[in-house]
């Protein structure tokens, strides 16, 4: 089972290993996929798709006569190498070295539920139960090899794969030997998947031997050869290719199609509609493109605007009601602090809507057969998509499954849930295999969004310049925040005139830090636009929801108040995390205090307050820092920045950062998720806005919503894994996420670097070149 | 339709097409090379490119019956069962996140060593600036590159050791 044999992995073990008998809620092996067009199709009499159990050890691992073991778990990988990691974690525990292990992820008739994707808790979370499942897995072979060996268990040496008799090695046992092509039969207890344990204990951080080592990413050869068979690349014997036709504008009406518009066009066969969801279907995927595109349509518009333009966003949020009532969270006397104040800080901060905008548009392909519904996705969480999917078409979920296989990046819900959906529904309308994907302008436009963000905050300092209150007041743009593969909000049911009564009411934020500040006010409120349903502003977790933007104002303001005080603004941070001596059972606050120290080291930190002493030329210089905490894992980032005065480009020239998520699995592969989640950030830092009029988004494509780009990138890039734990008394430091969390104070070190630089506060995001000139400009008068 | 004949990586084939469909969907769709992928359809981001006369074209906007020359696709770097350096530099540095605009990074980067074995920084930086990833793996990528440089040119200064040897 090479990585690079063109065959999904999890389709390639359906092939081979009989899965689904193996699995016993199921009768005979029964395939009706093959990646290859030139495969013999086969006839597939309808069986329930079965949920494999959890509690089943034989769920998790399969031993091989050869030797080998193969995982099933749970969970996708979006990119970040968490299928390798899982390896790592599942060989040690297991007692056999990574490379005779293999992988499979997240179909829902072969892996067990563990979620998918999602708040990054890959190793923090889903990785235990696979963890506890090969320890169990190894005591059960100890005891097998105990009967064969006739041997106390406590007598018998375990290494590779291989039990031998430890004061006899001549007398030994292979895994593949006591129990290939059979089932292990060991139930396991738990009340739940998260919690699901065999009577093995797991070992010790010390008895780990790959974890902590960096073995090559195992997807990675088969997406630099070619051979990797994507969600993209599905192929059915009869399959058929169709497009969406979106609504010209938000909240549209359909009043009309043209049929005959297209009706002669070659390979034409079919427009699907229901409510104000329109797909033309086609023999092949150019003549769906042209149809869609060719297709007549008329549409009647709402008589108000569904939403403010892009430019007034923020005025509209400001005087906006909102949706539920805000709930402070108060801590001392802040109205009694900002009346003794010495002074007072006061700025507000404005992020807008961000989008995924999918470096593909989103796709599915689904298939009809026998009256079940396959649809193979990239959607990170496949089992939710199952589920979504049966109750969107009224068919019972054991005649649904979702086959997961890689895609374009999925940093939370994506409009791969909306076309899943979408290509099920048609393809049960027209009886055979339809691919769907949307095309760029939808895919930028339509996608779900990082919500916008108005944030004010105000801090009074002492006399000495201590940071003693703090009124902290957030307004996201998130009502009818739309969850992963709901039923009722994915896009296709909203078109079709599904309606919540009671709309999620969607979050904000407050800041994620360990700052000792005596008085606090902290409120975070949400408001909605004028139209919620059927509209391209819609929200949707994105990468740290709401992490980024919460963080860019309160990591600025952190740092106007250093500027403030005339105070170095890494110092200004680590008086106030000294500033009290609690910590909570993960020594965060110990941890926080340990990446500035390390990011301060590996930068070369001078203290000085900010800004730095004007320069003169075109070019400004200056260094920006910033820091939060995405759960238990801390994250603290220095960037320098280049300014030029005369057209106002900001670039990152170089950027530090220090990561504590405790333990580590693989190095590298976190070191590259590190490297990309910064860039990440710094697109969304001097790049990234959704645009839009009155009655549609007018970011449509990468000219008019700009990315990063190579020639944005930064000279040079360093990372520390700090990874400390200040307790002597505890050896094992647990895993936390490391998926979103470095992405989260690249915003403000980017902004407070432009003010070090300049001399000129940005409070708006992104750092565009028009809006830096401009601020440059206002400051000089 | 028409009648069209297309040599991609060392294969001949013969097609018979719209005339306007983009070359893109011929490779994907008929001939099974599934490297290239559609990312826009309009030749902003790279996913589908492909190298034709030396030059990394954009595949999703070029009709197929106006290709008279070999295409090379990503399928057709590996020769003999070796990996092009480019991709061997990619597996060493571990470039890919989801990997899914990887082809055009690859590709984009094959015509410019082709043409230029020694690129500087700001040459790479220029060249591959409207290949674009939304996972941001642009560092790993330049780092890549020139670490696939090197390769070629330690392996070309093989033979002259040899001489004087």
């Amino acid at each position: 089972m090479s990585a690079s044999s063109g065959i999904p992995k999890q389709v390639e073990e359906l092939l081979t290993t009989h899965r689904r008998s193996f699995l016993k809620t199921a009768g005979l092996l029964l395939v009706s996929f093959t990646a290859r067009a030139d495969a013999p199709t086969q006839a597939d009499p309808a069986v329930p798709y079965p949920d494999p159990d959890f509690r089943q050890l034989d769920s998790w691992i399969v031993i091989h006569d050869d030797n080998t073991a193969t995982f099933y778990v749970g969970k996708t990988d979006c990119g970040q190498g968490t299928g390798t990691s899982f390896r790592q974690l599942m060989s040690d525990e297991l007692d056999i070295a990574f490379n005779r292990t293999t992988c499979i992820m997240g179909s829902t008739d072969n892996t067990v539920d563990q979620g998918g994707s999602g708040g990054s808790t890959a190793m923090e979370r889903d990785s235990w139960p696979m963890r506890r499942a090969a320890a169990e897995a190894r005591r059960a072979l100890l005891e097998m090899a105990s009967t064969r060996l006739a041997a106390p268990v406590d007598q018998l040496a375990v290494s590779n794969g291989v039990i031998s008799v430890a004061a006899s090695p001549s007398k030994r046992v292979t895994y593949g030997e006591l129990i290939a092509g059979k089932k292990f039969n060991v139930a396991l207890t738990g009340p739940n998947v998260n919690a699901v344990t065999g009577l093995a204990k797991v070992k010790s951080v010390q008895e780990l031997k790959s974890t902590g080592q960096s073995p090559q990413r195992d997807d990675i050869p088969a997406k630099v050869d070619g051979s990797l068979k994507w969600a993209v690349d599905v192929k059915l014997p009869g399959m058929v290719h169709a497009r969406n036709v979106k609504p010209p504008f938000a909240c549209a009406k359909l009043t009309g199609i043209d049929e005959a518009s297209i009706r002669s066009l070659p390979g034409f066969i079919k427009i699907v509609s229901k409510g104000n969801y329109v797909a033309v279907v086609c023999e092949r995927e150019e003549q769906a493109i042209r149809a869609a595109r060719q297709l007549k349509t008329t549409w009647e518009k709402r008589a108000t605007a569904p939403f403010p333009a892009s430019e007034k966003l923020f005025d509209y949020m400001r005087a906006a009601t909102p949706t539920s009532a805000a709930n402070p969270v108060v801590s001392g006397n802040p109205d009694a602090a900002f009346a003794s104040a010495a002074k007072i800080v006061e700025a507000e901060y404005e992020v807008p809507f961000q989008g995924h905008t999918a470096f593909a548009g989103a796709h599915a392909t689904a298939d009809p057969s026998n009256g079940q519904m396959t649809v193979y996705s990239n959607d990170m969480k496949s089992y939710g998509m199952r589920n979504g999917i049966a109750t969107f078409l009224g068919m019972p979920r054991e005649k649904v499954r979702v086959v997961w296989m890689q895609g374009p990046q999925g940093y939370g819900r994506t409009a791969a849930d909306d076309a899943g959906c979408e290509a099920a529904w048609i393809a049960r309308e027209i009886g055979r295999p339809v691919r769907v994907q949307w095309m760029r302008d939808e895919e930028t436009a339509w996608d779900t969004k990082g919500p916008a963000f108005l944030v004010k905050i105000r801090g009074g300092l002492d006399a000495a310049g201590r940071l003693v209150a703090y009124d902290y007041h957030a307004r996201s743009c998130d009502y009818n925040h739309v969850g992963y593969n709901e039923p009722d909000t994915v896009l296709i049911a909203q078109l079709m005139g599904s309606r919540r009564a009671r709309p999620a009411t969607g979050s904000s934020a407050t800041p994620s830090e360990m700052y000792a500040i005596p008085n606090r006010r902290m409120v975070g409120e949400v408001v909605g636009l004028p139209m919620v349903w059927e509209t391209p502003l819609r929200t949707g977790n994105l990468r740290d929801p709401n992490g980024p933007q919460s963080t860019f104002a309160a990591e600025s303001f952190i740092d106007e108040l250093a500027a403030a005080a005339k105070t170095d603004p890494l110092e200004f941070r680590m008086k106030l995390l000294k500033g009290a001596t609690n910590d909570d059972a993960g020594f965060r606050r110990a941890r926080s205090i340990a990446v500035f120290d390390a990011v301060a080291k590996a930068y070369g930190w001078d203290p000085r307050p900010s800004p730095k002493a004007p320069e003169k030329g075109t070019i400004a210089t200056g260094r920006g820092i910033a820091y939060s905490f995405r759960g238990q894992t801390v994250v603290a980032q220095i960037a320098d920045v280049e300014v030029n005065r005369q057209t106002g480009h900001v670039w990152a020239k170089r950027l530090v950062c220090a990561h504590d998520c405790g333990l580590v699995v693989n190095p590298q592969s976190l070191h590259r998720t590190l490297e990309c989640a910064m860039l990440h950030g710094l697109s969304r830092a001097i790049h990234e806005e959704v645009r839009f009029d009155t009655e549609k988004i007018t970011s449509v494509d990468w000219m008019s919503h700009p990315t990063l780009r190579h020639a944005d990138t930064p000279e040079r890039i360093d990372i520390v894994l700090v990874n400390g734990d200040p307790n002597p008394n505890r050896p094992d430091l647990p895993p936390y996420g490391a998926g979103e969390a470095a992405l989260k104070p690249m915003l403000a070190a980017i902004a407070n670097a432009i003010y070090d630089a300049t001399g000129v506060r940005i409070r708006r995001v992104p750092f565009r070149d028009d809006r830096v000139l401009a601020a440059l400009k206002a400051a000089r008068g | 339709m028409s009648k069209i004949t297309l040599k991609v990586n060392g294969s001949t084939h013969a097609l018979d097409i719209e005339p306007a469909t983009p070359l893109l969907y011929i490779l994907r769709n008929d001939l099974g090379l599934q490297g290239p992928r559609f990312g826009c359809g309009l030749g902003q981001c790279g996913a589908c490119t492909v190298i034709i006369n030396g030059a990394a074209v954009r595949s999703c906007i070029l009709p197929a019956s106006s290709v008279k020359s070999e295409i090379t696709t990503l399928e057709g770097l590996s020769s003999n069962g070796k990996l092009h350096p480019l991709q061997q530099a990619w597996i060493d540095e571990q470039v890919p996140q989801c990997g899914f605009c990887q082809n055009g990074q690859i590709m984009t980067a094959k015509a410019l060593l082709d043409k230029n074995p020694h690129p500087t920084d700001a040459q790479i930086r220029e060249t591959m600036n409207t290949t674009l990833c939304r996972c941001m793996t642009y560092y790993r990528v330049q780092t890549a590159i020139k670490r696939a440089a090197k390769t070629v040119a330690d392996a070309e200064s093989i033979p002259a050791k040899e001489v004087v040897a």
